[in-house]
């Protein structure tokens, strides 16, 4: 177990250092300079414009801004944004909270949908639910996120149609709830005394988890279901069938566990998914996270918001994916032992 | 908490709608960005100057709401010296600044506030430039780092601007958001304290609003100030609910979720017009969009070749296809708004035939060059690749052959200042603060060549007369020669002035004496709901 953890973090250094320096590379190969756009028509001398690239450091050579770009980062400093002024870390942690929140709410919807959805699905094989099912993740597959969401606002939160829902934020504009841990529903049922703000938060939160989670929850019922068909084929499930157990416990003990395997792996890769889909659900619905943030820094050409930005959402992702790992050895313990 | 969850859902359904009057008054508007923070020396956008300059703060001078026309504010009166060079304030008394958690001002409003607002910005050694990334463009970009001597505290009511320079344009450059006086006291308590740079993000000023709160991307919450020197704001709390989509603004405007919003999309314009509960108001922009030759390349150097283009150029077809017809022909490089525009100027009237003639005359045929267009939407041109084609399609007519071009925003304002740039390029400008001089001066005058003169057009008999406006004092003569000014343009040709455009502001219609601010910005004092 041990060799096992440590190989996987040893694989974690070169990955980290990869990523900084595309983090480093791709905002600065997109065109466009950004003190220019910081003037806007007016624009700037070029005097000025020399002086505030001595500023930001941008008049150093680009291998220098590197090194001290990564001399940063192992003391825990992102920079700070040119936008706004505040150091990148902060502006990042204050947002995170609001993206995780998002996040999760969407995995869970995804896994309590899509999860049962594949299995029923399998086991009643070429029936309409299964047809159905198949039709309807497919299409929740290719939905385009932007359109999806303008839809479900327009359908549900326009006084026209139904008008069930909030069309965006986080919180109604009646209600000012301090960030105590950052995450609205922690805050609004234990540190507020706003009456009816918890049930604003949630509320709120309705339309931004069906959009981000309609994807992966496509994906984790079609995985589901192959996963288990190829599992309710094998041999042991039909002499545990044969033996006489109940449709449940061979269902549910016996073949549900052994696919559940590729459905972890499937939900662990989601995380990328969530946090790309992240920036446009954010957009739509002015959801306070990470992704809207990361938009406005890239089109501001704020290059230390964005590096950092970057930065931070891969190392999360790799952290993500390293957890999957392990928990893939203790639901099939033999991976712990393959080279 | 078995109650809180009692009540949510019951929370839930009333915080849906905004029912005005049922408690404090509170208006909600829909805003569309982030500020960049709150001290609107240190930021150029008009969204951070909607969440600070505008609600928060004030200055000695300001524009009176819905106008470009000048008031006094923090300054009760004003004198200028007889050689131009010394503007003394003369500063209200009473005026008080708001309170935060970590300060409340033991003093009223005095000429300390207004010498450390200007210092911070102008004298390198002042131990709050650094502050905050301590860069302060508008600052700069209005020559205020050579214009002002010295600011000289007189007494505690009278502060002396010395200048190095005659500059006519200088009280309503004083009106401009980045001359917002912060607290001289606060700041010094925040230096002791270890913490300068909250000057910055928990705002103390003297305006009508006082900042309550901010959560990022998400609202920023304003409380009127009861002891405002010019009386309560009728309302009583003011929220920005951030929402950058402007498909979901209207959204959130119908559903009542917020009563004004900014910046609508074009194709939502009629839906809000016919809705019973939307108030579509309307007013002319204070802008200018133009298509900007380089003057200093052949054929374009001679001023029959570009009058000759502006005549093969369908302005009305572009107003028609481009603005939706909400916009205005420009004949002038000012707005219609401004004083001192010029309504003798004579366009050049449509006419390809004669355009073709004229580019005879001048002894051009075969002509091809370039036409950019800008990659985004801007307030004075709401689609220019589609404005490109139709001037291509215009001058294809009279046989000159036009290639459209494109770069990234920044890349565009980047390229096209250069000196040797092929082609003409469409771009625009809406006015800082509603002087012609900050049309003529910064868009064609000698100084801007290189910069924002993007027609790189120096003509030593119109700078002159546009310098000599800028000295001198007495505004009759001032407006004349503008106006003199505005014939040589027209007669030089160096722009296709192309349009005017409106701007529209969606507002709910139990939203009384809203008006649109011809800068852009958002000004809620005065604002009521019933």
């Amino acid at each position: 177990m041990i060799r096992f953890i440590i190989s996987k973090l040893g694989l974690l250094i070169p990955t980290f250092i990869g990523v900084t320096l595309i983090a480093f590379a791709f905002i600065r190969v997109l065109p466009g300079d950004p003190i220019e756009l910081l003037a806007g028509e007016r624009g700037v001398s070029p005097e000025r414009h020399a002086e505030l690239m001595a500023l930001f450091g941008f008049d150093k050579p680009m291998w220098e801004q590197y090194i001290i770009f990564l001399g940063n980062i192992l003391q825990g400093d992102l920079g700070q944004s040119f936008i706004t002024k505040q150091p990148v870390l902060d502006e990042f942690l204050t947002r995170f909270p609001a993206t995780v929140e998002l996040a999760l709410c969407a995995i869970i919807f995804a896994t309590l949908i899509g999860l049962p959805a594949g299995i029923i699905a399998a086991v009643k094989r070429g029936s309409a639910f299964d047809h159905s099912l198949m039709g309807v993740s497919l299409a929740g597959y290719s939905m385009p996120i932007f359109w999806w969401g303008l839809l479900l606002i327009i359908l549900f939160s326009s006084p026209d149609m139904l008008g069930w829902t909030p069309v965006s934020g986080r919180m109604s504009a009646m209600f000012w709830v301090e960030p105590t841990t950052g995450f609205m529903l922690i805050d609004t049922l234990f540190f507020s005394e706003e009456e009816g703000a918890f049930g604003s938060a949630i509320h709120h939160l309705i339309l931004p988890t069906i959009v981000l989670g309609t994807i992966p929850m496509a994906v984790i019922a079609r995985q589901t279901r192959s996963a288990m068909l190829e599992v309710l084929g094998e041999d042991y499930v039909r002499t545990a069938r044969a033996k006489g157990l109940p449709v449940g416990r061979v269902i549910g003990l016996h073949a549900l566990r052994n696919a559940l395997i590729t459905v972890v792996t499937v939900i662990g890769l989601q995380v990328g998914v969530l946090l790309a889909g992240a920036i446009l659900t954010e957009s739509i619905f002015s959801w306070p996270g990470i992704g809207k943030w990361m938009v406005d820094a890239i089109f501001r050409r704020d290059y230390f918001a964005v590096q950092g930005g970057l930065i931070m959402v891969a190392g999360i992702v790799m952290i993500v994916n390293l957890v999957v790992d392990f928990l893939y050895g203790l639901i099939n313990p033999r991976i712990l032992h393959t080279r | 908490m078995k109650k809180k969850l009692l009540t949510a859902v019951a929370g839930a359904g009333m915080a849906l709608a905004l029912s005005a009057g049922a408690q404090a008054k509170t208006l909600v508007f829909c805003s569309e960005g982030s500020p960049e923070g709150f001290n609107p020396s240190l930021f150029t956008a008009g969204t951070t100057f909607d969440a600070s300059s505008r609600q928060v703060y004030n200055k000695l001078v300001e524009f009176e709401r819905g106008t470009t026309k000048i008031t006094p504010a923090l300054a009760e009166s004003w004198e200028v010296s007889s050689d131009g060079l010394e503007y003394t304030f003369k500063l209200r008394k009473g005026v008080k600044f708001h309170s935060n958690k970590a300060f409340t001002p033991s003093r009223d409003f005095n000429a300390d506030d207004v010498v450390y607002s200007f210092k911070r910005q102008g004298d390198e050694s002042h131990p709050y430039h650094k502050v905050s990334g301590g860069s302060y463009e508008y600052f700069q970009a209005m020559s205020m780092p050579d214009l002002i001597k010295d600011i000289v505290k007189v007494d505690d009511y009278t502060v002396k601007f010395v200048l190095t320079r005659p500059e006519a344009p200088m009280i309503a450059n004083l009106a401009m958001d980045f001359a917002s006086i912060l607290s001289a006291e606060y700041a010094d308590k925040m230096m002791d304290a270890g913490s300068p740079e909250k000057v910055d993000l928990e705002p103390i000023g003297t305006g009508p609003f006082k900042m309550v709160g901010y959560q990022k991307d998400a609202m920023i919450r304003f409380a009127a100030h009861e002891d405002y020197w010019a009386g309560k704001a009728p309302i009583d709390r003011l929220i920005f609910s951030i929402t950058p989509d402007a498909s979901v603004r209207y959204q959130k405007l119908k559903a009542g979720e917020c009563h004004v919003m900014p910046y609508p999309n074009p194709a939502d314009l009629e839906a809000m017009d016919s809705d019973p509960n939307i108030n579509l108001m309307q007013q002319e922009g204070l802008n200018v969009g133009y298509l900007a030759y380089n003057t200093k390349m052949a054929p374009f150097d001679n001023p029959k070749v570009r009058k000759a283009l502006n005549k093969a150029i369908n302005k009305n077809a572009i107003l028609d296809a481009v603005f939706q017809g909400a916009g205005k022909v420009a004949k002038n490089p000012i707005p219609p708004t401004i004083w001192s525009y010029n309504n003798a100027t004579e366009d050049d009237s449509y006419d390809a035939a004669a355009a073709q003639k004229m580019l005879e005359e001048a002894g051009v045929s075969g002509l091809k060059t370039k036409i950019w267009a800008m990659p985004v939407q801007r307030p004075y041109n709401p689609n220019a690749r589609r404005m490109a084609e139709l001037i291509q399609a215009d001058w294809a007519k009279i046989g000159v052959e036009a290639e459209i071009v494109s770069y990234e925003w920044g890349e565009y304002l980047k390229r096209s200042k250069a000196e040797d740039r092929d082609g003409a390029v469409l771009l625009g400008w809406t006015g800082d603060n509603g002087d012609p001089d900050n049309f003529l001066a910064v868009l064609l005058g000698c100084d801007a060549v290189g910069g924002s003169n993007r027609a790189q057009w120096c003509h030593k008999p119109f700078d002159d007369l546009v310098q000599k406006a800028k000295v001198t004092s007495d505004s009759a003569e001032r407006t004349k020669l503008y106006e003199e000014a505005q014939l040589v343009f027209k007669e030089q040709a160096p722009w296709a002035t192309i349009a005017h455009s409106v701007v529209f502001k969606p507002v709910r219609k139990e939203v009384k004496n809203f008006k649109i601010d011809p800068f852009g910005g958002h000004v809620f004092y005065g604002v009521d709901i019933e």
